[in-house]
């Protein structure tokens, strides 16, 4: 039984006919890290935008279902579907330099969701927090919780926004990018690092990235999105192996080989994009008929 | 330690603005034409008249002689005396302060409520209606200024619906039992709330007039400032924790917006305070400003100098405050 059900999933630029999810569908089980990937523009970072409500107000969800537990979020009125997202579901984000309030101490910013949204008395709720920047790896969590945000650096910062995220023990968290903002050297500890507190939770994550190799090391199963259409829906295994569509295969070919850092740079071949393309708008036809 | 250093740093430049300030009021309004001798002379007054009054207030020297002079005294606190009053300057002027000083204050908390309303529900409601309304009517008050609007209260709300005073500072008829000139604040001191009603009632016109233009420049600016923040990261982060609108403007977005708000209020209200010099003439109100003027057609040049330098150590004093608010409501720069 999946945790997050997403089932014909539209969405469109307010008042335009510009798709930017086109019936997309995918299933995240309890427990699964499920990869989401595709370029820049594919519509991943909008299918975790959707399920957690912040899509900006200039694109309007015109189709589908987001059932969370059972419950189609889209269907609930917006102050439960806030409370009820707050309450199961967490974002790690792409930038940790912006993700953090600079005017507010850290404490308060990892405390606050336990205490006024789940109503956690303060003392448990800092309590929880030390405990969490421990499990982080951060050393004297107290001066941690005391500090701003400008005072510590972008990995530390990172390693506490994951901290925060799994502070209410969330049944699914978002991850938006979450290495994509760091330096190379910090991207790999941090990946561990978000792998290692998923396996101790169990909590479900939808990994948003354009990176197969990170999905590779952390995923399950994956999507490959282009467009905001579904293009692939595999286990992991079978879509390093196999894969199923003509762009996984290219964008897999694409992917620089650490075995092999002399060698040059494919890209996806145009009449693979061509192709795809017209795979787009021929769902954009289906659709209409 | 570092925040001493640099208050200590802000008072000696101030000092050096203020020696700056005292040179070119003094040298300025002796050059230009007119005297207060002629002032003060009756028709048909004699040479040899002109002549005694000259001597008598030290007119005859010249003038970087009489800056001297001034100056010493005005470093022994000793302003010097008013030509057209015959009292000493620096009473004259600490006197008046008090009423242009609540005037000011009150001009800022009127134009901070509107303008920081203004700005919080066009951001509450951003894409609507009411936004563009909130838009417009910040254009409009911020292109008429301040005088015309004190025009415009009087009209509307000292002619055809009279429900305020529109000239002093308190009804003369009352009965006062204040010790000091801060008739606003003596009033609630001694819970004479009839007394604070009346002045209140006094104040209110010029102080909005004053208000409005400065309630549309923190409006607008604040707001902008306010979008902006509501696209960052940490607010995004905070609305999936489960909060909703009002709570993310206002604990996330609002203390973050406020920062270059706050730079612009202290340079406004510097400009605010120079607004009184209008307003009190035209509401009548015993302040600063309405004594400023009378200096001015009296070519009272003592009482002038007093004014300015006054006027000089406010807008000082206002900024050094506000740099003192930025670094206490920025952490950044709190250790910095």
């Amino acid at each position: 039984m999946s945790y997050l059900t997403i089932r014909n999933l539209s969405a469109n630029l307010k008042g335009r006919p510009d798709r930017i999810l086109r019936n997309v569908s995918l299933q995240v089980a309890a427990g699964e890290v499920r990869g989401l990937v595709g370029e820049s523009g594919a519509g991943k970072s909008m299918i975790g935008k959707a399920i957690l409500g912040t899509l900006p107000l200039s694109i309007e969800i015109t189709g589908g279902e987001i059932i969370l537990d059972g419950t189609d979020l889209l269907k609930l009125p917006p102050a439960q579907r806030r409370t009820r997202i707050g309450q199961f579901c967490a974002l790690i984000p792409q930038d940790p330099l912006t993700a953090l309030n600079p005017s507010r101490r850290i404490g308060p910013q990892i405390t606050n969701r336990l205490v006024d949204i789940l109503r956690w008395t303060r003392a448990d709720a800092e309590k929880r927090a030390r405990e969490l920047l421990a499990e982080v790896h951060i050393p004297d969590p107290e001066r941690v919780m005391r500090s701003y945000p400008h005072e510590l650096s972008g990995g530390m910062r990172q390693r506490i926004l994951i901290a925060s995220a799994f502070a209410a023990e969330p049944k699914l968290i978002v991850a938006d990018e979450p290495t994509t903002a760091l330096d190379v050297t910090v991207q790999k500890q941090i990946l561990k690092l978000i792998a290692e507190m998923q396996a101790r939770h169990g909590t479900a994550l939808l990994f948003v990235t354009h990176d197969l190799g990170v999905v590779s090391k952390v995923c399950q199963s994956l999507s490959v999105l282009y467009g905001g259409l579904v293009l692939e829906d595999s286990r992991m295994t079978d879509f390093f192996h196999a894969p199923k569509h003509p762009y996984s295969r290219a964008l897999l070919a694409a992917t620089p080989k650490y075995t092999d850092p002399d060698g040059s740079l494919t890209p996806v071949p145009d009449a693979v994009v061509a192709a795809t393309r017209a795979e787009v708008e021929a769902a954009d036809r289906s659709a209409h008929v | 330690m570092q925040l001493l250093q640099s208050v200590l740093t802000r008072l000696f430049t101030t000092l050096i603005t203020l020696i700056g300030v005292a040179v070119i009021v003094f040298f300025v309004i002796r050059v230009v034409p007119g005297t207060p001798i002629a002032m003060m002379l009756p028709p048909g007054a004699t040479e040899d008249d002109v002549a005694r009054l000259t001597a008598l207030y030290g007119l005859d020297k010249s003038i970087p002689q009489q800056f001297l002079i001034w100056l010493s005294g005005t470093l022994h606190g000793d302003f010097g005396t008013s030509i057209t009053t015959r009292q000493p300057v620096l009473a004259l002027v600490l006197s008046r302060l008090p009423a242009t000083l609540e005037l000011s204050i009150m001009a800022l908390v009127i134009a901070t409520a509107i303008g920081g309303f203004m700005a919080l529900t066009g951001t509450r409601l951003r894409g609507t209606k009411t936004e563009a309304a909130i838009d417009i009517s910040n254009g409009m008050a911020l292109s008429v200024p301040d005088f015309l609007w004190g025009l415009i209260l009087i009209l509307g709300f000292g002619v055809l619906i009279p429900i305020f005073h529109i000239s002093g500072r308190i009804s003369p008829s009352l009965d006062l039992p204040f010790t000091s000139n801060f008739y606003l604040f003596e009033s609630v001191l001694r819970l004479r709330f009839d007394l604070w009603a009346d002045i209140v009632a006094h104040m209110f016109m010029p102080a909005l007039a004053l208000a409005i233009p400065l309630a549309a420049i923190i409006g607008q600016l604040l707001k902008q400032s306010l979008k902006e923040t509501m696209h960052l990261d940490y607010v995004t982060l905070a609305r999936t924790k489960g909060y909703g609108e009002n709570h993310v403007i206002l604990h996330e977005a609002l203390p973050n917006a406020i920062l270059p708000t706050l730079t612009l209020v202290g340079v406004q209200f510097t400009f605010l305070i120079g607004g009184t010099v209008i307003i009190e003439r035209l509401f009548s109100y015993e302040g600063l400003g309405n004594m400023a003027i009378d200096a001015v057609i009296n070519r009272d040049l003592p009482l002038i100098q007093g004014i300015v330098i006054l006027f000089a150590v406010i807008f000082t004093a206002v900024n050094l405050l506000v740099d003192l608010c930025y670094a206490a409501l920025n952490p950044r720069l709190r250790h910095a």
